[in-house]
């Protein structure tokens, strides 16, 4: 079971939460100007990094608020929570 | 290849079994084949297979990083159906049901496919509305199904609770009474067996590490064990499928997540088929050798750790023990992990890419066990005419730039 340090509640059980996917996925600010191709990418093309992953949580059981988490897809270990609208350490983008 | 049969057998007890010929080679890479098949999955050896006998290619390879079957088709709860609800999926499934159905004959391998029937449960009457509506489907594509009541089910499967006051109360339920189980590991190496018999090189310990490329062509695989030189190149590697597809710069709707599996100590026969619950979301059968198979949903983050989280095993049992309150008193023996590759439609990629000769057959999630002899059916037609089989055609990477996607989650009930 992971141990997540929501930024607002303090560490706490996974079950309390939701995986919410790939974080820093910007919404097109103009889709009518998207062609097929770039559509397609934004809504259903992933990343899916093996190692560090950014990725949003969703505390479903407590604050219910979200916030972003960089996590190994391999040893599972959370280097890092940070806000939604923030990057991790050392990482502009 | 010394063929099975009673007679080889005999022969060989003579011996002390000492003496079975290997069921296939280890031979080194050659320095160029006509086609590479990554991973050494059942999907990727059926492939080969398929690739051998219907297309005559033989000068090809499997190259597999760990041990052939060592991925989820060694770790898979084994279960077999056709009855999904649109028409793609179920030609798809219903071509390889068919496969399924002389497999053992045709690979002169008992892959022990064990035709005991699966049962859909439905606790909701929108799951009865989905049920009925999936088993007419099933029919005018040709495919068996009926629907059951309660008190059929409570009749067939003794032990199930259909008690009307339990918290998800069975309501009824689909039957495909071809459905069951086949043997993992038997799938993977009467695969193995038939194709090396063809020719064809198996590669074990053999890990894939680049795609080498001359424009838009690809020319080979860099590997653990050195580059080697092919036009085409079948990747079939389920989980790590974005990871092959990032070597080509390629961006794939995939997401890799870890499904548990569990069998529990071994008792007397007490289940003679297979059942299912989406609602509830668990499912169990019992192998030959008397243990239950059991599993339930994925974890819901992205993983490549081959394992999964406590919680995903406290919410299997309580499904498990929702549907057979007898099973509280039977200790689980093992647990462990996949990696399976999700894809938004819960339904498989199989086709060619924007890249020549490279081709991908991945997005099987947790359902991709079943389709392994069609899959590697039409999987093999695509890598060998450069385009896909019409029972495959639908499936295509494409599909989610026009979005003519092929919604089976949910529409037919989708675990497994
Ligand atoms: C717990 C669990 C239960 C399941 N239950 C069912 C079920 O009841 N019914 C059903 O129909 N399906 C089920 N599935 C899904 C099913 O197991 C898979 O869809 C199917 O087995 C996939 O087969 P495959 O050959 O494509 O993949 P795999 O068997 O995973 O083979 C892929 C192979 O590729 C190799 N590979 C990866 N990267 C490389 C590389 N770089 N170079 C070389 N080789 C590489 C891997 O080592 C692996 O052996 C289940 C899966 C799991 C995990
Ligand atoms: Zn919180």
């Amino acid at each position: 079971m992971l141990l997540i340090p929501c930024p607002w509640c303090g560490e706490r059980d996974e079950s309390e939460f939701t995986c919410a996917g790939e974080a820093h996925i910007a919404r097109p600010l103009d889709p009518d100007s998207l062609t097929d191709d770039e559509w397609g990418d934004y809504l259903f093309h992933r990343t899916n990094t093996k190692g560090w992953h950014r990725e949003q949580w969703h505390h479903t059981a407590g604050c219910r608020r979200f916030f972003n988490v960089l996590r190994n897809t391999v040893t599972y270990e959370i280097k890092q929570v940070y806000k939604i609208g923030e990057f991790p350490q050392g990482e502009e983008q | 290849m010394n063929k099975y049969s009673i007679f080889s057998l005999a022969r060989n007890a003579l011996s002390h079994h000492e003496n079975w010929q290997k069921a296939w080679r280890s031979p080194e890479p050659k320095k160029a084949y006509d086609a590479i098949i990554v991973g050494g999955g059942g999907h990727g050896l059926a492939t080969a297979y398929y690739l051998a006998s219907e297309h005559g290619m033989r000068n090809i390879a499997v190259l597999e990083k760990g041990w052939i079957g060592g991925g989820n088709t060694g770790r898979n709860t084994t279960i077999v159906r056709s009855n999904y609800l649109w028409d793609e999926s179920a030609n798809l499934y219903e071509k390889s049901m068919k496969l399924w159905e002389g497999l053992s004959q045709e690979l002169n391998y008992n892959v022990m496919f064990s035709q005991r029937g699966v049962y859909n449960l439905g606790h909701t009457l929108q799951d009865l509305r989905d049920i009925q509506r999936r088993v007419n489907a099933n029919r005018l594509n040709g495919i068996d199904g009926e629907f059951v009541t309660t008190e059929q089910i409570a009749e067939r499967i003794p032990f199930i609770n259909t008690s009307p006051d339990s918290r998800y109360p069975i309501l009824g339920a689909s039957f495909q009474p071809r459905g069951g189980t086949a043997r993992h590991d038997a799938v993977a190496w009467g695969f193995a067996r038939a194709a090396d018999s063809l020719g064809v090189d198996i590669i074990q310990n053999c890990e894939v590490i680049g795609i080498r490329r001359d424009g838009a062509q690809v020319t080979g695989v860099e590997t653990s064990r050195g580059y080697i030189e092919t036009p085409k190149i079948g990747v079939v590697v389920a989980g790590s499928t974005s990871v092959i597809a990032e070597m080509a710069e390629l961006r794939m709707p995939i997401e890799s997540h870890p499904l548990q599996a569990f069998v529990s100590e071994p008792i007397k026969p007490i289940l003679d088929t297979v059942v299912m619950s989406n609602a509830v979301h668990g499912y169990v059968s019992q192998s030959d050798k008397g243990d239950l198979v059991i599993g339930a949903g994925i974890d819901g983050y992205n993983g490549y750790g081959q394992r999964g989280g406590f919680q995903t095993i406290e919410h299997t049992m309580s499904a498990i023990m929702e549907l057979f309150p007898v099973f509280s008193r039977v200790r689980m023996n093992r647990q462990w992990g996949g990696i399976v590759d999700v894809c938004p439609d819960a339904c498989p990629i199989i086709g060619t890419t924007p890249i020549k000769g490279l081709y991908f057959n991945c997005g099987w999630g947790t359902g991709g066990f079943k389709a392994t002899p069609g899959s590697g059916w039409v999987f093999a037609h695509t890598v060998a005419n450069d385009a896909p089989h019409e029972l495959n055609a639908a499936f295509s990477l494409e599909r989610f730039i026009t979005g003519a996607l092929i919604d089976e989650h949910g529409a037919a009930g989708v675990a497994h």
